[in-house]
């Protein structure tokens, strides 16, 4: 079968996932970025490549930066974006998804942006559309269960690209709640798609999936240990609801081994980078000196965001 | 065909640009040919004149069939256009496209005092109601050629014709 998200001609169509996604692709999308991002730069912060496309914006769950960054990026395409509160919408009164789908496709929708809670959600809409010979309208994942973030996947290769030039020298470490985390299962198959040596994943046992060694990663549960000689210290939010499943015993004994103070971000590299998807738990995962220190690139990593996205959109706008 | 050899035909150009170019004006090359003959023609031209650099994909109209193509540049304007005199520097003028492009790119960042294009090669067939102010060379040139400027690793340029579609594709260093 053929992958889901490229065309006959091998071109993006949907961006469902990075994982089989052939490094001439992100790359590409890391390339086409780089000139988005200094659209912020101008008078006019606005192209004209999605004039007259409408971009909707499908969140069946919460998010507060994925759909603003997503929505910037769509308007400063000039794209009309639609923003669908589906808590309000005919969900709730037991319309399926495909049939939302099909409804707002026939409102002329060119593009789905997606948030679900169920993994395969967005994969679910894309071989809906591909089967169904609709393949002018393209889906991009903004997130599914714990499978995929491509997009956020992308800008944290993006930002270690922008300040550590080159993936296959690099040591970087993925700290906390591995195995909740779409943003970790991205981030670990663009990195070693992207040819990365030592990619490590560093958290108490019962966080880390049994799988990682198979995606070529390390697995530490020492901090200090885990950290020693890398270029990158990727953490995650550590979700307060996982510490009531009883898989910790509290939020201050997960910062006491694995929250980033100065002393453990000291057993890395000296110019390390610190990067989090955001939004943090300040005293949880990281501590403020180092959110707000020099080495945090954590507001950069949004900003970049807003470039991938639109590098992202506009070349599925223009495969057709 | 024989096509004139391009360092005559930018020495031509800077011929037609001396005494003419306003002695503040801003140089804006067209990436990629554009963007060499900017830096050239900078050097050459009396007077001062910063070097900015314009890719055009964002608005190219021909997005929309072709998509966007593999590698855009930045567009680099290290200086304030609003107020300015911009020459748009470009190496071969044909339909007009790319510097309908290029002109809107530059009102994204200001509002020029004046606007005017030089270009190495003006090879007719215009599609736009688009003229160039001071030109190297004018020639007719077959519809299913382009015309393509390339850089020697010395700096040499060379004019050459290709057939259409290949690797002289507009805003690539060749035909717009």
């Amino acid at each position: 079968m053929r992958n889901p998200q490229l065309d006959a001609k091998g071109e993006l169509t949907h961006l469902l996932t990075l994982e089989g996604l052939p490094a001439e692709v992100i790359v590409r999308i890391l390339d086409t970025a780089v000139p988005f991002t200094s659209i912020a730069e101008r008078d006019v912060k606005k192209v004209p490549l999605l004039r007259g496309k409408a971009v909707f914006n499908l969140f069946f769950e919460n998010s507060t930066r994925t759909r603003t960054t997503f929505e910037i990026a769509a308007k400063r395409l000039s794209a009309d974006v639609i923003n669908l509160n589906i808590g309000a919408s005919s969900t709730t009164k037991g319309e399926t998804l495909l049939d939302t789908v099909d409804n707002l496709v026939a409102m002329n929708a060119d593009m789905f942006v997606v948030r679900h809670a169920q993994s395969g959600a967005p994969h679910l809409i894309a071989a809906h559309l591909n089967r169904t010979g609709r393949t002018h309208v393209h889906v991009v994942n903004a997130g599914d269960g714990r499978h995929a973030h491509p997009t956020q996947g992308l800008l944290d290769l993006f930002t270690i690209r922008h300040y550590k030039r080159d993936f296959r020298n690099l040591t970087v470490a993925i700290v906390g709640d591995v195995l909740h985390s779409r943003v970790a299962r991205s981030l670990i198959h663009g990195l070693t798609t992207m040819g990365t040596p030592d990619v490590r994943a560093i958290g108490p046992q019962t966080l880390l999936p049994t799988a990682l060694q198979a995606l070529g990663v390390r697995v530490c549960n020492d901090m200090r240990e885990g950290l020693k000689g890398c270029d990158v210290v990727v953490m995650l939010r550590l979700q307060s609801e996982r510490m009531r499943g009883a898989l910790l015993p509290s939020a201050g004994e997960f910062f006491k081994h694995y929250g980033l103070t100065p002393e453990k971000l000291a057993y890395a590299k000296p110019d390390a980078i610190v990067m989090h998807p955001g939004p943090m738990n300040r005293g949880v995962e990281i501590d403020s000196a180092v959110a707000d220190g020099e080495r945090a690139v954590i507001l950069p990593q949004v900003t970049f965001g807003i470039a991938v996205r639109m590098a992202v959109l506009s070349m599925l706008a223009g495969n057709g | 065909m024989t096509l004139p050899d391009a360092e005559q035909t930018l020495a031509a150009l800077a011929d037609r640009m001396r005494g003419a170019v306003a002695f503040d004006a801003r140089f804006v090359g067209i990436h990629s040919g554009g963007a060499w003959l900017a830096d050239r023609l900078a050097r050459i031209i009396p007077g001062d004149h910063p070097v900015g650099y314009i890719d055009v994909s964002f608005h190219r109209d021909d997005f929309h069939r072709t998509g966007l193509k593999p590698e855009v540049k930045r567009t680099e304007l290290p200086f304030d256009v609003e107020g300015a005199t911009i020459v748009l520097v470009d190496d071969v003028l044909y339909t007009g496209r790319s510097v309908r492009a290029a002109i809107n790119e530059l009102f994204d960042y200001g509002r020029p005092e004046r606007i005017e294009l030089a270009v190495l090669v003006d090879r007719g067939g215009r599609e736009l109601p688009i003229e160039a102010t001071y030109a190297g060379a004018r020639l007719a040139v077959a519809r299913g050629l382009s015309l393509v400027l390339s850089r020697a690793d010395d700096g040499r340029l060379a004019l050459a014709a290709e057939p259409a579609g290949g690797a002289g594709e507009p805003g690539g260093g060749g035909d717009a």
